[in-house]
This record gives C-alpha cells, sequence and structure tokens, in this order.
C-alpha cells in the first residue's frame, strides 16, 4: 500500500491512469481542469496508451466518447457543470446504445448567476439520461470509486458518473492509499466488448431511426439493464473491499443502531457530519447518519431499509427541484417511503448552493430540528432552506 | 469532537500561500499526521489577497467545513493587516506568524485583536531576498511555522520539504539549497513576542 | 435471400431484442424492398442513353444498375420512383422517361 498526498482532481486522474483506458475525449472546465490536465501530462509522458482528443467543447468530448466507445474501446472522461450541461444531449445517446464510458465529475452549480463552487445541481439535472451515479465524500472514495464504476459500467453497459464536491474535495489535499497499477488492472480486468462497430467480420449499426414500434420495447429493456446494476454493485464493491480493505455500500449507514432520527445526505457534508453524530452521541442524543452514494438506479430496498425505522429523517439536498416542493433527494426519498406501513417523518433542508459552507453548527441544528419533530410530531416547516440569509 | 490542528495563511496572490499549504500539509502527512490542505478559491488575481488553510490531525479526518478558529494564522505580506482582520476566529492560546520588518509594538497597533494569542514575528521577505533574490516568502516561512507550532518533527519536515522541492525544481541545485537555507534561517530568526 | 420483412410480422418483445437498437447484421436495408413505395416508374431506353452515368451518382436509393461501368438497366424492388434520374438525364438524351406505374 502506497500513501500519497493528493486532491481530489489528482485523485481521481491517478485513477484513470491506472485504468489506462483506451480513448480519453475531454475539455476542461473549472473545477475539474485539473483532471483534464493532469490526465494530459500522463499521455503526454508515455505514463499511459491512450488516445487522448483534445476537442472543442463538452459536447464534442463525449460525442468523441461515444464513437470511440461504440468502436469497441475502454472510454473515460471529465467535466463539471456546465459541461455536464452540454454533454446533456449525448448523455442520453451513450446510454440509450449501452455504452459504459466513465466520467469523473465535480460537483459545481449552474448558471446563471455564474459561479464555480459546489453543489449538486449538474448531476442531479441528470438523473434521467441513464448514467449510474455515484456521489463521493472524499477524495479516497473518489479514487476507489473510479475503478469500482468502469467494472460495473463494461459489466451491465451502463454508462457511469462518479463525483465529488467542487473545491472542497476536488482541491483540497488528502492523504490517500492506493493500489498498484496491476492491482487496478486485475481488478477491472480486460475489456471485451461483446458487440463493437470495428468488428470489420461482423460490421454492427449503432443508434439506427427506432419509431413508434420498436422505440418503447428498446427504452424497456434499457431500464432492464439499469435493474442489474445495484446487483452487480454490490457485488463489485464487495470484490473491492477484499483488495483494499475499503467497503462503500450503496447507501452507507452510520451510528442508526437506536436512533430515532437521522440525517440523509451526501457528498463531503455526509463525511462532516459523522463527526456531528459522534460529538452528539456522546451528549446522549439518539441521531444516527445515513448517506446517500448511489442515486442512480436508486437502491430502494436499501433506503427503506435504512430510513424505515426512525421517527423522523432530515433530507440534506444540495440542489433544488424549482418544484416549489425541496430538492431531489426528499422527493423522491418521499416516493420510496410512502409504500411503508410505518414510516418516517421527512422533511427537507436544502443547504450549500453554490458552494455556501456549511458549518458544524448548521448541521446540530438540523439534528436539533429533526429531534424536536420527532418528539412532538409536529412539521412547522417541510422544506427549510438552511444557511441563506433572510430565512429562519 | 475529534482535536484538529488547524492553519490559516493569508496572503497576496503570487506569493504562494496556497502552495505553502501543499507543502506544509505533505510535511505534517510524511511525519505520520493525517492532513487537508485546501486553498480558498475567489477572483484571484496577481496581488489580491488569498487565503489557503490545513487541518492535521492523528486519526483521518472527516470533516470537510472552512477553517473558523484556526490554531495558527501565517501572514505572508503584512500590508493585508491594513485591510483585513487576520485575528478573526484565532484559537485562545493560538499563534499568529507575521512576515513583517516592523516591530511587535507598530504592529499591535494594526491588529483587531492583540491578547489571548501568542504573536510570532519574522523578516522572511528579507531572507529570502538575500537568498532567494526574490521576494518570495512562502517557503521561507514553513522554518518559522515549525518553530513556532511545535507541530511537527523539524527534522523529518525539512527532508520531506526538500523532497518536494526536489521534484518541484527537478534537481536545480541553487534553488533547492538556497530555499533550504531560507528555511533554517527563519526556523532560527522567529522571534515571539 | 430470405424474406426478413415476413418473418418480422410479429413484433418481438422488449427481451428478444438487442440492446439499444444494436444492428447486428450489415446491408439489412437490403431486405427492405422499398418498390412498391413507387407511383411513377422510370423507364430506361438503352438506346438513347449516353452512358453518362449521372443517374447512378444521384440516385438517392443506388437503383441504377451498373455493369463493367455501363448502366443496365433499373432496380425496380428498390426503386421508389422519385424521378431524380429522369431529371438529371441530358436533355438530348433524355433517355428516362417517368411513366404512371400500374400495378
Amino acid at each position: 500500500m502506497k500513501i500519497l498526498a493528493k486532491t481530489g482532481n489528482e485523485a481521481m486522474a491517478y485513477a484513470m491512469k491506472q485504468i489506462n483506458p483506451d480513448v480519453v475525449a475531454a475539455y476542461p472546465i473549472t473545477p475539474a481542469t485539473e483532471v483534464v490536465q493532469i490526465f494530459s501530462n500522463y499521455v503526454a509522458d508515455g505514463e499511459v496508451d491512450t488516445e487522448f482528443v483534445a476537442v472543442e467543447s463538452e459536447h464534442s468530448a463525449l460525442s468523441a466518447c461515444c464513437g470511440a466507445s461504440a468502436a469497441g474501446a475502454r472510454v473515460m472522461t471529465s467535466t463539471a457543470s456546465q459541461g455536464l450541461a452540454l454533454m446533456h444531449e449525448i448523455l442520453y445517446i451513450a446510454a440509450g446504445n449501452h455504452l459504459p464510458i466513465v466520467i469523473a465529475l465535480v460537483n459545481r452549480s449552474l448558471s446563471a448567476p455564474i459561479n464555480i463552487h459546489c453543489d449538486h445541481s449538474d448531476t442531479m439535472g441528470s438523473r434521467e439520461a441513464g448514467w449510474m451515479q455515484l456521489y463521493c465524500a472524499n477524495s479516497q472514495e473518489a479514487y476507489d470509486s473510479i475503478p469500482i464504476a468502469l467494472k460495473i459500467a463494461e459489466a451491465c453497459g451502463v454508462p457511469a458518473i462518479v463525483s465529488t464536491d467542487a473545491f472542497i474535495i476536488s482541491h483540497c489535499m488528502d492523504r490517500l492509499e492506493v493500489l498498484e497499477d496491476d492491482e487496478v488492472q486485475k481488478f477491472i480486468g480486460e475489456y471485451n466488448p461483446k458487440y463493437f462497430a470495428l468488428d470489420l467480420e461482423n460490421p454492427k449499426t449503432y443508434g439506427p431511426l427506432d419509431l413508434q414500434d420498436y422505440f418503447f420495447e428498446h427504452k424497456r429493456s434499457q431500464i432492464d439493464a439499469f435493474s442489474k446494476v445495484l446487483s452487480t454493485y454490490n457485488k463489485v464493491a464487495k470484490e473491492y473491499e477484499k483488495l483494499s480493505g475499503r467497503y462503500y455500500p450503496a447507501v452507507e449507514e452510520y451510528k442508526t443502531d437506536g436512533a430515532d432520527v437521522a440525517i440523509f445526505t451526501a457528498g463531503s457534508t455526509a463525511d462532516t457530519a459523522k463527526e456531528v453524530v459522534d460529538e452528539l452521541r456522546e451528549q446522549g442524543r439518539k441521531v444516527g447518519l445515513v448517506r446517500m452514494r448511489m442515486w442512480r438506479p436508486l437502491p430502494v430496498e436499501e433506503i427503506k431499509a435504512a430510513l424505515g425505522k426512525f421517527k423522523a429523517v432530515a433530507v440534506m439536498d444540495r440542489s433544488d427541484t424549482m418544484a416549489d416542493f425541496g430538492g431531489p433527494v426528499f422527493l423522491e426519498t418521499r416516493g420510496i417511503l410512502y409504500d411503508l406501513d410505518k414510516k418516517p417523518i421527512i422533511t427537507d433542508y436544502v443547504y450549500g448552493l453554490g458552494g455556501r459552507n456549511v458549518e458544524i453548527a448548521d448541521i446540530v441544528r438540523v439534528y436539533d430540528e429533526i429531534s424536536e419533530i420527532a418528539k412532538t410530531g409536529k412539521v412547522k416547516k417541510l422544506v427549510t432552506y438552511l444557511g441563506v440569509r433572510g430565512e429562519e | 469532537m475529534q482535536q484538529y490542528f488547524e492553519v490559516r495563511w493569508h496572503g497576496r496572490g503570487g506569493q504562494g500561500a496556497k502552495t505553502a499549504a501543499l507543502l506544509f500539509g505533505e510535511a505534517a502527512m510524511e511525519t505520520g499526521k493525517y492532513i487537508q490542505a485546501f486553498p480558498e478559491y475567489g477572483p484571484e488575481r496577481t496581488g489580491a489577497p488569498v487565503k489557503s488553510f490545513n487541518r492535521l490531525s492523528d486519526g483521518p479526518i472527516r470533516v470537510h467545513t472552512q477553517v473558523i478558529n484556526p490554531d495558527v494564522v501565517v501572514v505572508l505580506d503584512a500590508s493585508l493587516l491594513e485591510c483585513l482582520d487576520v485575528t478573526e476566529g484565532i484559537k485562545e492560546g493560538g499563534t499568529l506568524l507575521i512576515n513583517t520588518q516592523e516591530s511587535v509594538n507598530e504592529l499591535k497597533k494594526k491588529l483587531a485583536k492583540t491578547e489571548g494569542y501568542k504573536l510570532a514575528i519574522v523578516d522572511a521577505s528579507k531572507i529570502a531576498m538575500e537568498l532567494l533574490k526574490r521576494d518570495v516568502p512562502n517557503t521561507v516561512m514553513l522554518g518559522a511555522m515549525v518553530k513556532v507550532t511545535g507541530a511537527l518533527d523539524w527534522d523529518s519536515a525539512l527532508a520531506s520539504i526538500e523532497e518536494k522541492l526536489n521534484s518541484k525544481f527537478r534537481g536545480r541545485k541553487e534553488i533547492i539549497e538556497g530555499n533550504i537555507k531560507a528555511i533554517k534561517r527563519a526556523y532560527d530568526e522567529v522571534k515571539v513576542a | 435471400m430470405k424474406d426478413v420483412k415476413v418473418e418480422c410480422q410479429r413484433l418481438m418483445d422488449w427481451q428478444e431484442l438487442a440492446k439499444g437498437c444494436l444492428i447486428q447484421e450489415a446491408a439489412t436495408s437490403r431486405h427492405f424492398k422499398t418498390g412498391d413505395w413507387r407511383s411513377l416508374r422510370p423507364v430506361w431506353d438503352s438506346e438513347a442513353c449516353i452512358q453518362c452515368l449521372f443517374c447512378w451518382i444521384t440516385c438517392p436509393d443506388t437503383s441504377i444498375k451498373v455493369e463493367d461501368g455501363k448502366v443496365v438497366g433499373i432496380d425496380y424492388e428498390f426503386c421508389k420512383g422519385c424521378g431524380i434520374c429522369a431529371e438529371i438525364c441530358p436533355p438530348k438524351a433524355s433517355a428516362i422517361k417517368m411513366v404512371r406505374e400500374e400495378k
């Protein structure tokens, strides 16, 4: 085991280097610029065999990735925010064609107003595109998640996004435990796609016109491929644990035993909240944390099992649906828990938009309020905007 | 809650506040610590006030918030005292380390808060000008920093910094040796008021 | 060549389909005879033809049959009767004329 000091971006680029993909087509964007820049250095220094395609936009980047992936290559790219938004059209094309591309993504807010800092609006806005989504809490997890995601993507024919929080993780140097290159190679295995366009003996057509008679059937089969992602994930995550000693469940429970209330959140905030849970537990408070790591596909049964046992749950959403009804994690979690006979009261805290710092005190406040709700059964405010001036 | 050792670096764009935090972080990691080193990103331009941070611990660090109550504040450019309160949030019993040619008494007139922490000064710019021929106080300040905080083992920190400089300057001896000499001099010359 | 069109009379269930509408066979358009779309039929006059091959290069359905570099006729299994060949045929030759299709 090697220990390195690396930022989140460096960690993801390092994982890409160890994977040594056939093709990377990318266009740099803050705060994921470094991933592209560092990886292109690896290419220039001959440390990888990758064909690096410099393009003129993210739309072109993912288009080139689709072409390369359809041709049978192992393909990766990196982007953030507006870049993912510009890829939006092609996200569906990659997914619809079952091209197992992996994006090393940094979560950043979407304009307007212009902002370069963290929130989850970019990936949350792409959650219907048919990509697996893994939200990482720190750079170690980001590093570990890249080979995990690649392996699942290739096994299921589903593309994947691995994301970290802008600046908070992407630009924070942290202690990182890395695997040896050959360990990573052995873990991901050789990529031998069953079908590929550049098979000259058996040529294929990708992406033909598909109308009323068959489009729906093909979409149904795409959803079916997606339904296999979670079980594959569970298997691959265990395999990775054997290799690295680090295990990441799709839905992570932290000190939930005997807890009355829990926060349900993702990304770096979940890591910070663990410290708050420790502190409150020491004071004898019955609080726990559930971290959502996978948000596509939705780990429905895991979420029911994790959250169903509490009296009250506070979802912390780092984006908003503009439905005037809270954030996406809140809305979907309510949907998941609807069928439970005994379900917790759920409220939403939309927080941290545009990189607004979330402080320990903010998280303590959420635990205080949710504990009060559990005690009284009364919800004063279903959706709270946390840490914004002019709000209570 | 887990105890962290937290540092805030103040500088001006181009003075290497970010590099200082990264070097300090890496040096701390070499001594067996868990570390975080991160800059505060905004509209940075050469000369604009910038900040960067460190968080050190003996165990894994899970907190990803900004540093609010630093144990140590390092000021790379004393002219920043005119435009911002560098003592903001400084922990009781903490340390404020300033690169300055002014005396402690003069400095105190410019500080919003003068009690409850340890004030340390060193003329890192002078050392840098003499040994590196450029006003780059960031690495120099690392020497003073290690001395006044006692946060790291001096020998292993110095070895780590030398190694990092070696890979950064690709073996350009005069730069590496100059930096190491400057760091050692700051270690010796830093004064605690 | 087997007639896939007949085989496909029964629309398949989603479980039977290749993922992503992937077509695993080359040149499948050969199975899809578009000749019955035609309401006007190009008639080629071999005597009048000056072998300029304009019709061959402009036909959107590659339905001008060519052998040894010479036009030999029209492939009515695929010709949709668009009339581009008749339009492009040089007036001094006028070797292709569109006539009403009679089935």
